[in-house]
């Protein structure tokens, strides 16, 4: 018989890695949000991380609460503005891991101008985009990156909007490091993240992630393990590390990694400038007169 | 009061220029210091704001460029590099306060300037930073509106949005200088507030202090840091294993504050939060709880917070009530009434929000009538109106970059003398 003590213990690798008192997850059955949090964890578990410098923000939607659920710093901002609150982080502690992770509504539709101005300014930054194709929080509603001919409840009559690819936005704005994974590519997804933690500047990792409850039931994929089957399937390695290979449809969703590149990171741009304008000011060299 | 050497080699031609300021620092031997420029100068009332942040500490910047406040973000990015700080400038105003109050969590003292459109585009995350006590500066140099209005002319049309722009309860402090000098004076306090009582405080000056030019003394770096006030820290208080990111001391209600990176794994968010910061968004008695304590931690502490002029109250018939730039002409009819005989006394709220209830209540009871002078069509007016029940209360709206003129003002206390 096991000791009652010891059933208080941890008995899964990742508990430490969660927060007390917050779990279980308000998450529905069959949604990829958990599987992104285990690969997340995972991850970090793997690379043995120092808890104390990772920082976790997310905006406002269902993935939104996964910094809760994470046993590190965390902020839940509000909604399209995790993307600026982590740049606030960043360029005053570039010691810090930052790390956000919303939602296609929160990141691409509210808050797609951050997005692309932290890309394009190469912010050390990673940003993971769980993308359902709905806003599931609000019960199922048409978002940047619904496909045409989607239903939902605010396009009851057929999407009628082009979506986003995210992979190719992210890579025109200038993301150093851009993949596609899937919520049924779990280990590629850890590999990813590992793979993505361990690079400097704009990272953005995007995860088609199942919505049976919100976006499968008024797309006959109500079905949680029909809807993984199918993304499943959907799925076809991307031949080169090529953005415009990039291609996400009802018929097939392109993944792996399409990005992978050098270039001055923005914090460290900005710290050289400044111990270089500080010294020049103890020299005298510049007017500080009012 | 030393005058610096270098405040007259701007105007040297271009190559002398830094042969000059390092004669200039030299000169002013190891006493100089880059983040607090001692001395009496002539500028702007957005510069002396920056250099108001700068001396109280202020190391981080983030706005978007907009008339009239953009002077303010021009100083500070040509200052704060020098003095080790951080200037961003941001997509949008609503990215500019995300990340203020980000960099507020990373332990910097953070602060941001704009006028009413990027006023109106910060709202959200103004409740945000009051939602979790995030310490951080707001300055609004006020222009006409409504929408784009009159960006280049001067008005006080923010004074309810200050208080009540972002959904849901909340309590604000609001400064409203009157002076180049009290844009220094007041953007120091202003950080004071925001760390002693962990909310956004805003700096609300009207565009003609913004831009006007005038006398403006710093005091010694000494005197500065006397007054200076640093936030309550849970690191060194409280151990990361028993730190509850939102439990208040009871005697101030102010929760001790951890930073990013500091190991206290927090989690703060713009839910409804437990003391635990634990999302509490089905519970009552949470929302009552927080609230409550939000609101209450500045309305208990009013008495430390309040500030305002008072002139010849004592005895006063008739009583201006006049802020910012409209004090000014206000003080100048009251010094002249009171030549002429009449007992016309001013009341110059300095702390907008909380507004001196008790001071305006107490005017109510003595005073004949209440003369309220500003630059919108009715805001301040509303809460005198509060307090002033009984007594007439005359209020003379203005529009546009014309505001009250001395003159008008002491017909306006002559007639209500009447």
């Amino acid at each position: 018989m096991v000791a009652r003590a010891e059933l208080t213990e941890p008995v899964h690798p990742l508990d430490k890695y969660t927060r007390k008192g917050m779990i279980p997850h308000i998450w529905c059955p069959g949604c990829g949000n958990g599987i992104v949090l285990n690969a997340f964890l995972s991850a970090l578990h793997e690379l043995d991380f120092d808890m104390d410098k990772l920082v976790v923000v997310s905006g406002i939607g269902c993935i939104g609460r996964i910094a809760g659920y994470i046993n590190a710093d965390a902020f839940h901002t509000t909604h399209g503005r995790a993307i600026p609150f982590a740049f606030g982080v960043k360029v005053v502690r570039p010691d810090l891991e930052v790390v956000v992770i919303s939602g296609d509504g929160d990141l691409f539709a509210i808050g797609g101008n951050h997005f692309i101005h932290a890309a394009r300014r190469n912010v050390d930054m990673l940003v993971i985009c769980v993308n359902n194709f709905n806003y599931g929080m609000t019960g199922g509603q048409v978002g940047p990156t619904t496909p045409l001919e989607a239903y939902t409840t605010t396009t009851p009559y057929e999407n009628i909007e082009h979506p986003f690819n995210l992979v190719q936005l992210a890579a025109a704005a200038g993301a150093v490091y851009v993949a596609r994974w899937t919520a049924v590519h779990p280990r590629r997804l850890k590999e990813c993240i590992k793979k993505a933690l361990g690079k400097k500047g704009f990272r953005f990792i995007e995860v088609v992630s199942p919505c049976p409850e919100e976006f499968g039931r008024r797309n006959r994929l109500r079905d949680a393990v029909a809807f993984m089957k199918e993304l499943r399937e959907k799925s076809v390695p991307a031949r080169r590390k090529d953005p415009s290979e990039a291609y996400i449809g009802w018929d097939k969703i392109v993944v792996g990694e399409f990005v992978d590149i050098e270039k001055p990171e923005y914090t460290e741009l900005l710290w050289a400038q400044i111990r270089a304008v500080q010294e020049k000011a103890m020299r005298g060299e510049l007017r500080i007169a009012l | 009061m030393r005058v610096p050497s270098f405040n007259v080699y701007a105007l040297k031609p271009k190559g002398a220029v830094h042969a000059h300021a390092r004669e200039a620092v030299r000169m002013m031997g190891e006493e100089r210091r880059l983040d607090i420029l001692t001395g009496v100068w002539f500028t702007m009332g957005d510069i002396a704001c920056a250099e108001g942040a700068i001396a109280a500490g202020c190391r981080f910047f983030a706005g978007y460029p907009i008339t009239p406040a953009t002077e303010i973000a021009e100083r500070m990015a040509y200052r704060l590099p020098q003095v080790g700080g951080v200037y961003v400038q941001m997509e949008d105003e609503i990215a500019s306060i995300a990340a203020v109050i980000g960099a507020s969590w990373a332990g910097f003292k953070a602060m941001t300037a704009t006028s009413g459109p990027g006023f109106s585009l910060m709202q959200e995350n103004i409740g945000l930073a009051a939602m979790t006590e995030t310490p951080c500066v707001i300055v609004n140099i006020m222009r006409g509106g409504p929408s784009t209005g009159q960006p280049t002319k001067m008005g006080q049309q923010d004074i309810m949005q200050a208080r009540w722009g972002s959904h849901g309860d909340y309590e604000i402090i609001a400064l409203a200088p009157a002076s180049v000098q009290e844009m220094f004076d007041l953007t120091i306090e202003a950080f004071n507030y925001a760390e002693r009582y962990r909310c956004p405080v805003m700096v609300m000056a009207d565009e003609t202090v913004g831009h006007m030019r005038e006398r403006l003394v710093i005091p010694e770096p000494e005197e500065i840091e006397k007054r200076l006030v640093e936030r309550k820290r849970a690191k060194g208080r409280v151990a990361p294993e028993e730190y509850a990111p939102f439990k208040a001391d009871p005697e101030d209600l102010v929760p001790p504050m951890a930073h990013f990176g500091e190991g206290y794994h927090f989690y703060a968010t713009g839910l409804t939060h437990d003391e635990w910061g634990r999302v509490r968004t089905d519970s009552a008695e949470a929302q009552f709880e927080l609230v409550s304590r939000l609101c209450d931690k500045i309305r208990k502490n009013r008495a430390n917070i309040v500030k305002y002029e008072a002139i010849g109250l004592e005895d006063a018939d008739i009583v201006i009530v006049a802020y910012g730039i409209v004090s000014r002409p206000a003080r100048a009819a009251v010094k002249e009434a009171r030549r002429e005989g009449i007992r016309a006394g001013l009341l110059r709220p300095i702390t907008l929000w909380p507004f001196p209830e008790e001071q305006m209540a107490d005017v109510g009871e003595r005073a004949k009538a209440v003369i309220v002078a500003e630059v919108n069509y009715g805001q301040i007016v509303r809460e005198v109106e509060r307090f002033v029940p009984r007594q007439k209360v005359i209020f003379i709206p203005k529009l546009g970059e014309r505001f009250h003129t001395p003159d008008e003002l002491l017909m306006a206390i002559k007639k209500a003398v009447r």
